[in-house]
């Protein structure tokens, strides 16, 4: 009874063992880092509608507008005068008859229609059963209208194919609008993340003197510079998923690359903006000014990478510094991925032209970059 | 035993034309409270960025604990806690979140939990760092300095700007800090603050040190130990200045705005001179006050100028 009794006693007067002293890894600075970024951008909405929901609302948007429809019924008039009935019947009863909307008017009205872009051509009876025709070569809805009403009216008369042919339509995915501009807002939507993401919020920190707090700790900066490109891959996956996903869904893209050497150029692409980000954030002390330098770095790519548009459009002389620019690498390798299923040995020209200014601007970024 | 925090003969001069610092010499023993005193612009963040190793001087020597921030950057960062003035802590992350941030840096940090308790932030540890009053987010940003378990904590102008409760709960948290023995150095431009907190001073001004020593030293020394201050009806006489210094115990006289300072020694001798005196004259007396010297007057007494133009 005794030691029963002596048992609880000498439990309650042990002192209790302190907890175990947590000794941080090498690695958990990175870690917190990353973790802490993540949260920030989780809990930020306007960077999650910029950065995510955007994109898609400029593909959706843009993918409508520019819609494959079958080629455009042409609007023409016809001049009245002897002959003018004529040409209307032969329009009328061609097989043709549907892609073409004749009438016909008086000359005054026919003419200011022309003009002002109603009507893509005039047919004029010249009174001796022939026809004059007036279209404007400037515009190609014109000209096309030209070659149509002309054909119809020649076949109508008689004529007669002397070379056999046969025709075949060809409308293969991966040639449409949509195809060509989803890679494209791909590119964009990297590189403004990229420089955004990287160079805003360096300057903003910087600004706020939150760099000059970190490095005040033992806190590595290779490891603080990690865990925003580290940051910056798992947006891009996001991105790219979402994009992809969103194209293949609504607009039925057909992709043919592998995920993953898509994936690969995409964290190519990422790590190259960031180090352009970075470079680009590397001494400006206020928002202000970094927010004009990444618009007047970004503005070039936005016009001459062939986001929206084709390139080629440019004249020749350009043609070799707009191949230089790593939005243009970016964006040509991307479709040649996507849409070509082209492997990734195929595209090293492109891959060189983004490891090098992303390895360039890493390089002196880091030589240059203001940390207090 | 060998110092804390020792410099000698800073310098730190601005696109070669700016003098921030010219000429600084300290040396601050473990487990002292050391303050920097002094008005804005006197150099005193400078000075305290040279020593915590953000900023590099352009002459001078830094030793902190026995080594020098060119040999020891990393194993220095481990020990020291640092406050800076005016820092803005991510809004969107929480309290909990911000304090463990700061202490994945370090090898062996105190325990997040036990640190905010201490700062009395548990109740807002999940709170959004953006939603905290002034007060809260200045002991947000000494937590983040505590949490590394520092041996040496620099404070940057602490209570600039905080009401009168939360400046006590933060010199509350500084004295435990010293009390578990560690070294404090701080910048402020708070004559209470400098005298309760410190053990030493050094008043700044225009980048040199013009007085060094405990509180109660300089006060002494040169502050005198009593402040009469007076004014009266008519002061058109051009030798009222001597005529006052002239009173018994007086040891220097000052006219700011026709209000007379005088440091006096011993009042009960001064004052019923200066009532005869006036008398004499035939003037009266507009106004009469009399008080202990503090470090405000020490700093007037020296520079002319107040430590906080308001």
């Amino acid at each position: 009874m005794t030691v029963a009794q002596q048992a609880p006693q000498t439990e309650s007067t042990k002192p209790p063992s302190p907890p175990p002293q947590s000794r941080n890894g090498r690695w958990s600075g990175y870690t917190c880092l990353l973790k802490a970024r993540m949260l920030e951008l989780k809990r930020e909405p306007e960077v999650v509608f910029w950065v995510f929901v955007f994109p898609l609302l400029l593909a959706l948007g843009l993918g409508i507008a520019f819609r494959n429809k079958p080629a455009d019924v042409t609007s023409i008039a016809i001049i009245q005068g002897s002959g003018a009935s004529d040409a209307l019947a032969m329009i009328e009863n061609s097989p043709r008859h549907a892609a073409i909307h004749a009438q016909i008017l008086e000359r005054q009205a026919a003419l200011q229609g022309l003009r002002l872009g109603k009507f893509d051509l005039l047919v004029v009876p010249d009174g001796k059963g022939g026809f004059e025709y007036r279209y404007d070569p400037a515009r190609p809805e014109s000209v096309l209208s030209h070659a149509e009403v002309d054909d119809t009216l020649q076949r109508a008369a008689g004529r007669k194919d002397s070379l056999s042919t046969t025709t075949v339509a060809s409308s293969e995915p991966g040639s449409r609008y949509i195809d060509f501009l989803i890679p494209g807002l791909i590119g964009m939507n990297l590189m403004n993340s990229g420089m955004w993401g990287v160079g805003f919020s360096l300057v903003d920190m910087r600004q706020r003197k939150l760099l000059k707090r970190f490095v005040g700790t033992p806190m590595r900066r290779s490891d603080f510079l990690l865990a925003i490109m580290s940051s910056r891959i798992v947006l891009m996956v996001i991105e790219i998923g979402l994009l992809l996903v969103f194209g293949t869904l609504f607009f039925h893209m057909r992709v043919l690359g592998s995920w993953g050497t898509i994936a690969l150029l995409g964290a190519i692409g990422s790590v190259t903006f960031g180090g352009v980000g970075l470079l680009t954030a590397s001494r400006a002390q206020k928002i202000e000014s970094i927010s004009g330098l990444i618009n007047l770095v970004m503005m070039p790519m936005w016009i001459f990478s062939g986001v929206f548009f084709s390139y080629e459009r440019f004249p020749a002389v350009v043609q070799p510094f707009i191949r230089i620019l790593p939005l243009t690498a970016l964006n040509d390798s991307l479709r040649a991925t996507i849409l070509e299923g082209a492997s990734l040995a195929s595209q090293s020209g492109r891959l060189l032209v983004l490891l090098l200014w992303g390895g360039i601007s890493f390089v002196l970024a880091l030589r240059w970059f203001r940390w207090t | 035993m060998p110092a804390a925090i020792e410099c000698r003969d800073l310098r730190k001069t601005y696109d070669g034309k700016v003098e921030a610092v010219r000429g600084l010499t300290l040396s601050i023993a473990p487990g002292e409270c050391f303050g920097l005193l002094g008005p804005n612009g006197a150099g005193k963040t400078t000075t305290i960025e040279i020593l915590e190793g953000l900023l590099a001087p352009t002459s001078g020597e830094v030793t902190i604990l026995g080594q020098t921030w060119n040999t020891h950057a990393r194993e220095l960062r481990e020990q020291l806690g640092i406050s800076l003035q005016e820092t803005r802590l991510s809004e969107k992350l929480t309290v909990r979140e911000t304090v463990e941030l700061f202490a994945s840096f370090y090898q062996d940090p105190r325990p997040s939990r036990e640190v905010l308790e201490q700062l009395q932030l548990a109740e807002k540890a999940d709170s959004w760092v953006g939603k905290l009053s002034g007060g809260q987010r200045q002991r947000l940003a000494v937590a983040t300095a505590l949490v590394g378990n520092p041996r040496i904590l620099f404070l940057d102008e602490p209570t600039t700007g905080l009401d009168p409760q939360s400046r006590r709960q933060l010199w509350d948290i500084i004295r435990a800090f010293q009390r578990n023995g560690g070294t404090v150095l701080l910048t402020t431009h708070y004559m209470d603050e400098a005298e309760r907190l410190c053990d030493r001073l050094a008043i700044v001004d225009h980048g040199v040190i013009i007085a060094e020593g405990s509180p109660a030293d300089l006060i002494d020394r040169l502050g005198g130990h009593h402040v009469v201050e007076f004014s009266v009806s008519s002061n058109g006489d051009q030798h009222a200045k001597d005529k006052w210094n002239a009173l018994p115990s007086v040891e220097s006289v000052r006219e700011e705005d026709g209000l007379f300072s005088l440091s006096v020694r011993e009042p009960h001798l001064t004052i019923p001179a200066l009532l005869e005196a006036v008398g004499q004259q035939g003037s009266a007396l507009l106004h009469l006050t009399t008080r202990q010297a503090s470090l405000e007057d020490v700093f007037v007494r020296l520079t002319g100028r107040h430590l906080r133009e308001d």
